[in-house]
């Protein structure tokens, strides 16, 4: 027990540091007393181990990636298949598990199940395609206006001023509306180009807090190359709050789409997306809500799931909450 | 601080222009103005050409980008596709929406603010756990969801409001779409007002305020909670520009003519004049609300003082 509340107040001296600058040296001065020195990673994944969101989340997610990769396993009817004469709008059976009845049916006669179950690949694709899209680039414009100051700086802060200043839904309709064909990538595309900038700020200032620490001097004087010192010293020690912010964010991304969807102009059929259901379900929620219920209630899961991770990965890198 | 507030103000202007030029780029050169002009079917080369030059869109880009702004600084925005001033649209439009958007703020401080603090103060307890999961899950929920259902139960089934909101729009119609239009946003101050108000109060300044013998809700409200309001004003600040911009969600379920239905029309008719005005407007609220927050940092922080 002595033990455990070591741990937390070494990681309460950690956190007055700035944030993860020089994590890995101090973390190491504290947990002397266990034998092994534990990184701010290795502090990070010890912390996660113990909380009961960080596994339910994961196990959702995992869940919804194998949903997503392979639908056919959970369902062996054709999401497009329309049967209007014995199906039209049928009420669902919430006692068969698993079969094409559980959710009811569509106005097209189309099983509900089948099409919440292929509309989960659309939705990772784009969470997951947009954060990884804003992560590169405004991870490494955030990296460059960090690290090199001075003109440069100025530059990429002011793009990402003016890029922060539009209204993020309305500039991705904007975007969207100028494709006449809306595929996965377009959708992506759209929340990209508008998506990156708060990446970017938090980026720059852990860089510009963590190119300060000792062990970026040290490197420089061993006589290390700016793209090592970046990448071997700068990086790993910045990553962390962008980790944060990016996680968070997948969730939102993922519910921008489908509320784009609704709008008309986020994906569009043939491709199977909730958002697309929730937009068509919602026209009929007076006599049928389960046509909209159920696309919802799976997408307000996905978008929960990424959330809880999203806090139980930034409770374990910030320990000043704990 | 006036020499502060001007500076600021001169910083603006820059940032303004890029935001103008990128979103009438966006319009202009990413789709295409006079598609919408002929209905769902494409102009014939002719009528286009000539449509072309009557709106002066034959001529390069950053041309037409300069004409437009001095149209704009002369208090001119164009006209929108229906034939009707932008201005008058504008006139219309905005003085809803910001009365949206009061009402949506007015929530998130009243409470976000009180639900952060109560469950700040008393972190771990049954109150706390049960707060923040119902944040989680107001934040999962889409906006658009939400909406339909409070609209659906509220509207429709118990009939307690009206489900679609009148032309005029009064205060007393906009309460329950603004509730829908702050949800999310209420949810993240509560959360940050609770992280804020739980780190501070440990703090030794309150433990002082405690060991005077000052009355508990002093010590909250004076010591504890102005030091633990930057973040949130900071937040709530930011999200002025992104209710007003997000209102176009909650205005179509409400049915409400505001700044997001005209900006909706505008963008599926591709009318440049429409779109590039409201976003102009847009941004600037969202900048001078940037400029209030950083003023009212002064405000409750003594020791932040602008030069």
């Amino acid at each position: 027990m002595p033990d455990v509340i070591k741990t937390k107040t070494d990681a309460t001296t950690d956190a007055l540091a700035p944030p993860a600058a020089g994590a890995p040296e101090s973390a190491a001065d504290g947990h002397k007393s266990q034998g092994k020195p534990r990184s701010l990673w290795g502090d990070a994944w010890y912390d996660l181990r113990h909380r009961p969101m960080f596994w339910i989340s994961s196990i959702l997610l995992l869940f919804l990636i194998v949903v997503a990769a392979f639908p056919g396993l959970f369902t062996s009817v054709d999401p497009r298949d329309g049967d209007l004469t014995n199906h039209f709008l049928t009420k669902p059976e919430l006692g068969s598990f698993f079969q094409p009845d559980w959710f009811g049916y569509d106005g097209q006669g189309r099983s509900i199940y089948a099409r919440v179950v292929y509309g989960t690949r659309a939705s990772i694709l784009v969470g997951v395609g947009v954060t990884a899209a804003v992560t590169i680039i405004g991870g490494l414009l955030g990296m460059l206006a960090g690290y090199f100051g001075g003109w440069l700086d100025s530059i990429i802060s002011r793009i990402t001023d003016i890029f922060f200043g539009i209204p993020f839904l309305l500039g991705a309709m904007v975007v969207l509306n100028a494709f006449t064909e809306r595929k996965v990538y377009v959708v992506i595309f759209a929340l990209a180009f508008l998506g990156w900038t708060s990446i970017c700020r938090v980026m720059r200032s852990s860089v510009i807090t963590a190119k300060q620490a000792d062990y970026v001097t040290a490197a420089r004087a061993l006589g290390a190359g700016t793209k090592r010192i970046l990448f071997r010293h700068v990086l790993p020690n910045a990553m962390a709050p962008t980790i944060v912010v990016a996680t968070i964010a997948l969730g939102g991304y993922i519910s921008a789409e489908a509320t784009l969807s609704f709008l008309g102009l986020g994906l569009a059929d043939p491709t199977i997306s909730w958002g697309i259901d929730i937009a068509q379900g919602s026209k009929d929620i007076r006599d049928n809500p389960h046509a909209l219920f159920f696309p919802a209630g799976m997408l307000s899961l996905t978008v929960f799931a990424f959330i809880m991770l999203g806090d139980a990965v930034r409770d374990a890198l910030d320990p000043k909450l704990r | 601080m006036g020499r502060y507030v001007i500076r600021r103000l001169l910083q603006m202007i820059p940032v303004f222009i890029g935001a103008t030029l990128l979103i009438f780029l966006m319009v202009n050169v990413m789709g295409d103005p006079i598609a919408g002009l002929c209905g769902e079917r494409q102009c014939d080369p002719a009528t286009a050409a000539q449509l072309r030059s009557q709106f002066g869109l034959d001529k390069p880009v950053w041309q037409q980008y300069a004409t437009y702004m001095g149209h704009v600084f002369t208090g001119d925005f164009g006209t929108a596709f229906n034939g009707q001033k932008v201005t008058e649209l504008m006139g219309t439009a905005f003085p809803i929406t910001i009365r949206l958007t009061i009402v949506a703020i007015v929530f998130e401080i009243i409470i976000g603010i009180t639900l952060g603090v109560i469950t700040g103060l008393r972190r771990g307890r049954p109150v706390d756990s049960g707060v923040l999961l119902l944040t989680l899950v107001v934040i999962s929920v889409p906006t658009f969801v939400t909406g339909l259902i409070v609209q659906l139960l509220l509207g429709v089934k118990w009939n307690v409001i009206s489900p679609s909101v009148s032309t005029a729009a009064p205060l007393g119609e906009l309460i329950v779409p603004g509730l829908v239009l702050a949800s999310v946003s209420l949810a993240y101050v509560t959360r940050l007002t609770r992280t804020s108000i739980a780190e501070n109060n440990r703090s030794d300044y309150v433990r002082t305020a405690i060991a005077k013998g000052l009355p508990r809700h002093r010590v909250i409200t004076r010591h504890l909670l102005r030091n633990s309001l930057i973040p949130v004003i900071t937040f709530i600040g930011t999200d002025i520009g992104a209710l007003m911009g997000g209102a176009i969600v909650t205005e179509r379920i409400f049915n409400i003519h505001g700044v997001g239905y005209q900006l909706y029309q505008g963008i599926l008719r591709q009318n440049t004049q429409t779109v590039v005005g409201f976003v102009t407007i847009l941004v600037i609220i969202f900048l001078l609300a940037n400029l209030l927050v950083d003023v009212l940092y002064a405000v409750l922080d003594p020791r932040i003082r602008y030069a």
